[in-house]
């Protein structure tokens, strides 16, 4: 009979700059259970509604996650839009997917590197940072932050970008391109990577669709599973297939990210293309009331906001439900019978941002 | 699949320059919309109270009667809800982000 030993893993890891706490039974090197806890970093975000003013609560919002910042003020937006009946320009909608791809694509060049600095590739790890720079310098001369955007208001949009910066960005992010596929080139094709990944952590399609896995784990796995084909927003003016790996290991999860840095370049092109001018805002006046739920695609998968106003200045109730949170079942479920030594990466694997998880 | 897939980049790094800015002695380029730190001008302001209202930090204290107008840089999240909410327009952006401080003391201006 082999003995069973209660390994602690986090809330301070080396490798995860998150405090997610697991408790990993072990029998002879093998995970057979992992028990999540969270609650390290609980904010109070969602009480903090009853005593901040509706417009104002979107600077709270983006300060949910500092990855996926932009896309939680907008989704915020939205759901307060559509409870106001509000139709917000169509310069604005562009100018927000244009933002929302960048932050993608931020979001998963850190991913990228964080993954590379976990197996221990520190080389890759620094080139994926540098690209990432870049796009943070197009988003810091664009919006005037370089990870907190603050460019979405309920209505519309504070920033505009003009034409020819808009095509400047468009030039240099085809640049990039190149060089995003030299540094990707390496997580495709070097051996030692894929020695490191493929195979490891399998998430079957039937267990992510059944465990609610969201974003690219959902999509490793083969789960056709983008809230962008919602299309929400600008989104349903652009054509772009959601991208899809079948063989659910790290190494597809992997790879859908990869692929989706081309696709959110494309998604920025078209976007560029199509932009009509226009004024970038329509007032707001009055308060809101009634309730809403908005999803919306986050780099790290799917998120939901859900809002309840009552005609007052103040909402009643907002709810969060983030991709991450919506990721742990899943993430419990590839720890199952791994190795002690994956651990780290199967849970860098989902792209876990727990202080958005507890906001 | 091969083993040797990042050395090309690695050799071509190493005939580029650095991809960092060598700090102290270069300073980062700022751009027209980066919002480094709020300025204040004490003297068109009429002490309203509207930007210590919309200030989602709680950073900026207005007292109308001793026209005193307070700022704690360290809880300011540089927001520019101030900035947009002032009817005067006494308060704008900075590109350039403040020097690093030993002590936390608030900004004080007083009308004269
Ligand atoms: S909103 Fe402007 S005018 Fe009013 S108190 Fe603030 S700084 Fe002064
Ligand atoms: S920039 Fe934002 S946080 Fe700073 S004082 Fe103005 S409103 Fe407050």
């Amino acid at each position: 009979m082999t003995k069973r030993t209660i390994i602690p893993f986090g809330p301070q890891h080396p490798v995860l700059p998150e405090p997610v706490h697991l408790e990993l039974a072990v029998e002879d090197g093998k995970v057979v259970e992992a028990i999540p806890s969270v609650g390290f970093i609980h904010r109070g975000l969602e009480k903090l509604v009853e005593k901040k003013d509706f417009f104002d609560f979107v600077f709270v919002a983006e300060r949910i996650c500092g990855i996926c910042s932009f896309i939680h003020g907008m989704t915020y937006c939205m759901v307060i839009e559509e409870i106001m009946k509000l139709e917000v320009p169509d310069r604005a909608q562009y100018l927000r997917l244009v933002w929302s791809e960048l932050s993608r694509l931020h979001s998963h060049l850190l991913w990228l590197g964080l993954m590379a600095d976990a197996f221990g590739f520190e080389s890759l790890f620094m080139h994926c940072w540098r690209l990432r720079e870049k796009i943070l310098d197009i988003i810091e001369e664009t919006t005037g932050g370089r990870v907190i955007f603050g460019s979405c208001k309920v209505g519309g949009v504070r920033k505009d970008i003009s034409a020819d910066t808009l095509d400047r960005i468009v030039k240099v992010l085809h640049e990039y391109e190149r060089e995003i596929k030299e540094i990707t080139d390496v997580f495709i094709a070097d051996g030692s990577v894929k020695h490191r990944m493929s195979g490891v952590g399998v998430l079957s399609k039937e267990d992510a669709y059944h465990l609610g896995a969201v974003g690219p784990t959902a999509r490793g796995s083969g789960v056709d599973f983008d809230m962008r084909k919602l299309r929400y927003g600008a989104y349903k003016n652009i054509s772009f297939a959601p991208v899809l790996e079948t063989a659910g290991d790290c190494y597809s999860r992997c790879h859908v990210r990869i692929r989706e840095l081309f696709q959110s370049i494309d998604l920025i092109d078209q976007a560029a293309r199509k932009i009509p001018a226009g004024p970038l805002e329509i007032k707001v006046s009055g308060f809101p009331e009634g309730e809403f739920f908005a999803r919306t695609e986050q780099p790290r998968g799917e998120v939901i906001y859900y809002a309840k106003a009552n005609g007052t200045k103040f909402l009643q109730r907002l709810r969060v439900r983030t991709p991450t949170f919506a990721n742990i079942p899943a993430l419990v479920k590839i720890l199952q019978g791994c190795d002690v030594a994956d651990v780290p990466v199967l849970i860098l694997t989902i792209d876990p941002c727990i202080s958005c998880t507890e906001r | 699949m091969s083993l040797f897939s990042m050395s090309w980049v690695v050799l071509k790094s190493l005939f580029k320059v650095p991809a960092t800015v060598r700090y102290p002695f270069a300073q980062k380029h700022y751009y027209e919309n980066t919002r480094g730190k709020i300025m204040f001008e004490v003297n068109t302001c009429i002490f309203c109270g509207l930007c210590q209202r919309k200030c989602p930090a709680g950073a900026i204290m207005v007292e109308r009667k001793d026209k005193k107008w307070e700022l704690d840089r360290f809880k300011c999240i540089i927001c520019g809800a101030c900035v947009e909410a002032c009817p005067k327009k006494c308060i704008h952006m900075e590109h350039t982000h403040t020097k690093p401080a030993v002590t936390k003391e608030k900004e004080k201006h007083i009308h004269a």
